[in-house]
């Protein structure tokens, strides 16, 4: 049996760029001339674009500490699968949107308004937020609310060492994040599918556990715009939409924040979020989930139990002691 | 069209009907599904199942519009095509999808408002697929008519389906079933007697 304590990708594993697109040229060449044979097939017919996503691109970082004590085991998802199949809406809202529609977006230079209850605010540049020098590695479970998974090695900051720089006040009870919202890079703002910009939140003592963090990556690479460059949120114990993208904004709050999701169906999507197989989406189980990892492309056996708080539950199961989490979904 | 121009379009028409599900076995065979194959699996066959049931019903329309009535010689290929697709659709939800996790299939089809519709739809398709042939269609007679209404119930199941299980339920997300909506509401109209009415109504 194989394990996989070490099964990142070696850069000798990673298909040749020129290779790669010369597959995906040939395959086009060879597919594209049957679909003509039925008209109004084109709807479905970028199946291929869908993984000719670009090969690992993006400034390498280096002295990034690994491995994390709180390392997932299981087999991960490709980097083509991570960059290519996402969910970030002001792009778009279907999966290879997101790959597609965000190169115009400019991550550089960023900086982030930190607001609200804590004695030092004012706005920073990302470069002081996280320090390049403090990168760690996180090989986390992504749990998406859709019922699909991955498993992804993040490059950031722990979440509590940026806020406790900030010396948040005891009127701080939670944390409010607001996602970059700019009409002429984003076209998927054109659409009215959220209440633009996207807003996210956690309560005071969730941000502050060890597990949350701020990214700026993920496979040792800056994060690619589709992925929420430059910056964004990961909170491996909740529903992948926890996770505010490309943030402006952290504001520390006394009330809990509105948050996008949840003020769009709230029925749908609670503030807490955390992933619970115990409570179903009102339209679609949450007991399982299907996995993308190791070979994508595999037809079978994808379908694995989804865990309460994601796996994380010995983790983070004691910040929810006595609440009702049927109720607080 | 002379009668024999229907017979000897159909094997072609059958070709036509046949492409998506080539399509998709080319797609499967090439692992050209992207990164949620069986995702893409269940939409692409899904689409085809209801584009083939509003194909189905469109003949009836399409043939008072034109006065070519020998179309409805094409009607039963297509209604069983997307019985075919419908039941690959299933068949690739219950294998590839469930695999491995079968005791969900009941609680899925009992909990699941847009799985209890969809299923219902297809096993709706069943009796009419069963009842498709001469003999059949000799023996039921005028019941015969009347049983095979419920294609219209099966086509308003299937966009309601498609309807409940984007994520939202609301705006952007729902455009394109709303699409397939209307087209079958717009199919629904043109079977009303439209001709009839302007009539009594000029003579009123």
């Amino acid at each position: 049996m194989p394990r996989f304590d070490d099964i990142r990708i070696a850069p000798s594993d990673i298909t040749d760029e020129a290779v790669y697109r010369d597959r995906r040229r040939w395959l086009k060449a060879l597919g594209y001339g049957l679909p003509l044979l039925v008209a109004g097939c084109g709807s479905n017919g970028d199946a291929d674009a869908k993984t000719a996503a670009a090969p690992p691109t993006g400034k390498a970082f280096d002295n990034v500490k690994r491995p994390s004590p709180y390392d997932a085991t299981d087999p991960q998802t490709s980097w083509r699968d991570a960059t290519s199949y996402n969910n970030y809406y002001e792009f778009g809202t279907d999966k290879d949107d997101p790959a597609k529609h965000s190169g115009k977006f400019k991550p550089q230079p960023w900086s982030v308004e930190i607001a609200g209850h804590a004695e030092v605010t004012g706005t920073f540049a990302l470069e002081d937020l996280v320090k390049p020098t403090d990168l760690v590695e996180r090989i986390y479970r992504h749990r998406c609310v859709e019922a699909w998974s991955m498993v992804i090695p993040w490059v950031g900051v722990p979440l509590a060492d940026v806020l406790a720089r900030f010396k948040p006040t005891s009127r701080a009870k939670y944390v409010a994040f607001t996602t970059v919202a700019r009409r002429d890079e984003m076209p998927g703002l054109a659409y009215g599918v959220l209440d633009w910009p996207y807003r996210e939140g956690l309560r005071i003592d969730e941000a502050m556990h060890p597990l949350a963090m701020l990214a700026v990556g993920l496979y040792g690479r800056e994060l690619p715009n589709q992925n929420g460059a430059p910056l964004r949120l990961v909170v491996p114990w909740k529903y992948g939409f926890k996770g505010a993208k490309s943030i402006v904004r952290i504001e520390f709050t006394e009330r809990q924040p509105p948050t996008s999701w949840n003020m769009a169906g709230p029925r749908e999507y609670g503030f807490y979020s955390n992933v619970n197989p115990a409570v179903d989406h009102p339209r679609w189980s949450q007991r399982t989930e299907r996995r993308i990892a190791g070979d994508g492309s595999s037809l079978f056996g994808n379908r694995v139990a989804t865990l309460p708080f994601n796996g994380y539950a010995d983790q983070v199961a004691s910040l929810y002691a006595g609440m009702d989490l049927k109720a607080n979904y | 069209m002379r009668t024999d121009a229907i017979a000897r379009t159909k094997p072609f028409v059958f070709l036509a009907c046949l492409a998506p599900f080539l399509w998709l076995a080319w797609d499967v065979w090439q692992q050209t599904l992207g990164t949620d194959p069986v995702a893409q699996l269940e939409h692409r066959s899904g689409d085809w199942a209801l584009r083939f049931l509003l194909v189905t019903l469109a003949v009836t329309p399409l043939r008072r519009l034109t006065g070519v009535n020998a179309l409805v010689r094409y009607r039963r290929m297509l209604g069983l095509f997307a019985f075919f697709y419908a039941t690959l659709h299933l068949t690739i939800y219950l294998v590839v999808d469930l695999g491995g996790f079968w005791s969900e299939l009941f609680v899925e089809i009992v909990k699941r408002p847009y799985i209890t519709v969809g299923f219902t739809a297809w096993l709706l398709l069943v009796p009419l697929a069963l009842t498709s042939t001469k003999g059949m269609i000799r023996r039921l007679g005028r019941r015969w008519q009347l049983l095979h209404r419920l294609v219209y119930v099966c086509a308003l199941l299937g966009v309601l389906h498609f309807l409940w299980l984007v994520k939202s339920g609301e705006k952007i997300a729902v455009r394109e079933p709303l699409v397939y909506l209307a087209i079958f509401v717009v199919l629904m109209l043109a079977r009303l007697p439209w001709a009839r009415w302007t009539a009594a109504l000029r003579k009123a």
